[in-house]
């Protein structure tokens, strides 16, 4: 995290980031720092943004694709961002509430960006599109799918940890058991496909949700205005 | 990274959800309910052998401080704390007693008696009382966080967010309608007692039938008058009056009018009042039978 070292990993007794310095505040200001910032805003929600405007705007790939392209360019440019005030509502549902505004807004006006007319933010729509072809319509698309991308994302950096601890063994046991499909093999299963006591399984599965849970903590924090909203937060994300 | 499809979505919810306990000596066995700051289990001691009731604090509240606070409270209507401590991940968590049991609510669906009611609110009260003696007052009285057992014991559970008398202004917390307006966090009056008296008023409401007696209405009242100052002073005050209510003697909170008063007196006072009347009324006879 180079915005704030208080949300770099904290070790065990930094249980809960501090989020003083979050992501939402820092893209509020201007200059490299805010930019960089609005990036890591981006790269959590642009997906749910797409899917959103897919699935509950009913739009075809292209008009999603330019509408969410649209939308995080007025982000960055018109500073959508400094209205946000945490007092009155998370910012995931500010940020929806914006998209929906902003898709609305475009229907009137019919004045779209063309892509290739102003700021162009580059994603992977062709991925998300994929996505959407094997994600079944769920009531709160944009929920479900910032869900997804905070645990991807939490994937992501746990992987990276693993690797950069040499921890390629908990990484692969993890991935075998807990991002298994239907066929989640046994704990003995593992065991011996590894050459290493059953309690080593279940020591290191243990460790590798331990780790995501603290990962995906770090990012829930940095999308969020503060502790109040990153405990409300962390029941969306977690809960049942 | 690849795609996380909804099923592998959903199992990494809840395994990075469910604390991992396997280096202590409990063994998790069913999720028992989940609040603003923690999720209560059901769990295993297996060292002690026994099932208990774990509470695992959301990741942020360092300070255990619910535990330290219910582990000064030793009362028959608090359940007692075992054991605190910390997970690897970071949460904090206590042991406490396994409550069996129904929450008020619940017990109110079976529509106990009026009286049996407010024996029960009288046990609340106690337990309150023991703790407001002790310093400590819940902020978060509910009829969710009263447990009635199969033979009428009453606990009062849930005090993640008590605080000590000496505490600092409380941030909003606790259930909107059982919040007195002070709890609203905008500089108004600090909290005290009469802030729990207020809970147990809305809670007393909530035993009261659709049209309850003008004196238990008016205690209800008293207790959740919006300023403080106008409320009982503290929950003895409040559990005395139902008290008086139980025993159809006049309460502090109601002024009765006469004919309520006369109403009063002829029930408290039904035998002397039959036998006056049995003997008025053989007077008469033998004054009309005897020969004049």
């Amino acid at each position: 995290m180079p915005y704030d070292s208080d949300t770099a990993i904290g070790g065990p007794h930094r249980p809960f980031p501090t989020t003083r310095h979050s992501l939402i505040h820092c893209a509020r200001g201007t200059g490299t720092l805010a930019r960089e910032a609005l990036d890591g805003i981006v790269e959590v929600y642009w997906k749910p943004a797409y899917k959103h405007v897919r699935i509950q705007w009913r739009r075809s790939n292209e008009e999603a694709k330019d509408l969410v392209q649209s939308f995080f360019a007025a982000l960055i440019e018109q500073q959508i961002l400094s209205a946000f005030e945490p007092s009155k509502a998370r910012f995931r549902t500010y940020l929806k509430a914006c998209l929906d505004h902003f898709v609305m807004k475009q229907d009137e006006s019919a004045n779209r960006l063309k892509r290739g007319g102003g700021t162009i933010v580059l994603f992977d729509f062709d991925a998300a599109e994929r996505e959407l072809a094997g994600s079944p319509s769920v009531e709160d698309v944009f929920l479900r799918e910032w869900q997804r991308e905070m645990f991807a994302l939490g994937l992501q950096d746990l992987r990276s940890l693993c690797a950069a601890q040499g921890k390629t063994l908990q990484w692969n046991i993890f991935e075998q058991y807990d991002l298994a499909g239907d066929a989640r093999p046994s704990y003995a299963v593992l065991a011996a496909e590894h050459t290493i006591p059953v309690t080593s399984v279940t020591n290191y599965l243990a460790w590798a949700r331990r780790e995501l849970r603290r990962l995906v903590l770090l990012r829930l924090s940095s999308v969020t205005s503060g502790d109040p909203e990153c405990q409300a937060e962390l029941h969306v994300l977690f809960g049942k | 990274m690849s795609f996380l499809p909804d099923h592998a979505l959903d199992h990494l919810r809840q395994v990075t959800e469910t604390p991992d306990f396997s280096n202590t000596r409990y063994r998790i066995e069913a999720e028992l309910g989940r609040g603003g700051m923690g999720i209560v289990y059901q769990a295993w001691d297996s060292q002690l052998e026994r099932a208990v009731a774990l509470k695992v604090m959301d990741a942020g509240y360092a300070i255990n401080q619910e535990g330290k606070l219910l582990a000064q409270l030793e009362h028959p209507g608090l359940a007692p704390v075992y054991d605190a401590g910390s997970l690897a991940d970071g949460r904090v968590y206590y042991a406490m007693r396994l409550i069996q049991g129904r929450s008020l609510d619940e017990f109110l669906r079976d529509e106990p008696s009026l009286t049996a009611r407010l024996r029960i609110f009288q046990k609340i009260c106690d337990a309150v009382a023991f703790a407001h003696h002790r310093g400590v007052i819940h902020c978060d009285l509910k009829p969710q966080n009263i447990m009635v057992g199969d033979f009428g014991e009453v606990f009062v559970v849930d005090w993640g967010v008590a605080r000590t008398l000496e505490s600092g202004p409380l941030p909003s917390a606790g259930t909107p309608h059982y919040m007195a307006p002070e709890q609203s966090g905008h500089g108004g009056p600090p909290l005290d007692v009469r802030t729990d008296v207020f809970a147990l008023g809305r809670i007393l409401q909530d035993l009261m039938p659709p049209a309850p007696p003008r004196p238990l209405e008016a205690i209800a009242q008293k207790a959740t008058e919006p300023d403080a100052a106008g409320r009982f002073a503290d929950v003895a005050r409040l559990a005395a009056d139902v008290n008086l209510f139980l025993a159809g003697l006049p309460v502090t909170a109601y002024r009765d009018t006469p004919l309520e008063r006369l109403v009063r007196f002829c029930r408290q006072n039904q035998v002397l009042l039959l036998l006056v009347g049995s003997y008025l009324a053989v007077k008469l006879l033998l004054f009309f039978l005897a020969p004049h």
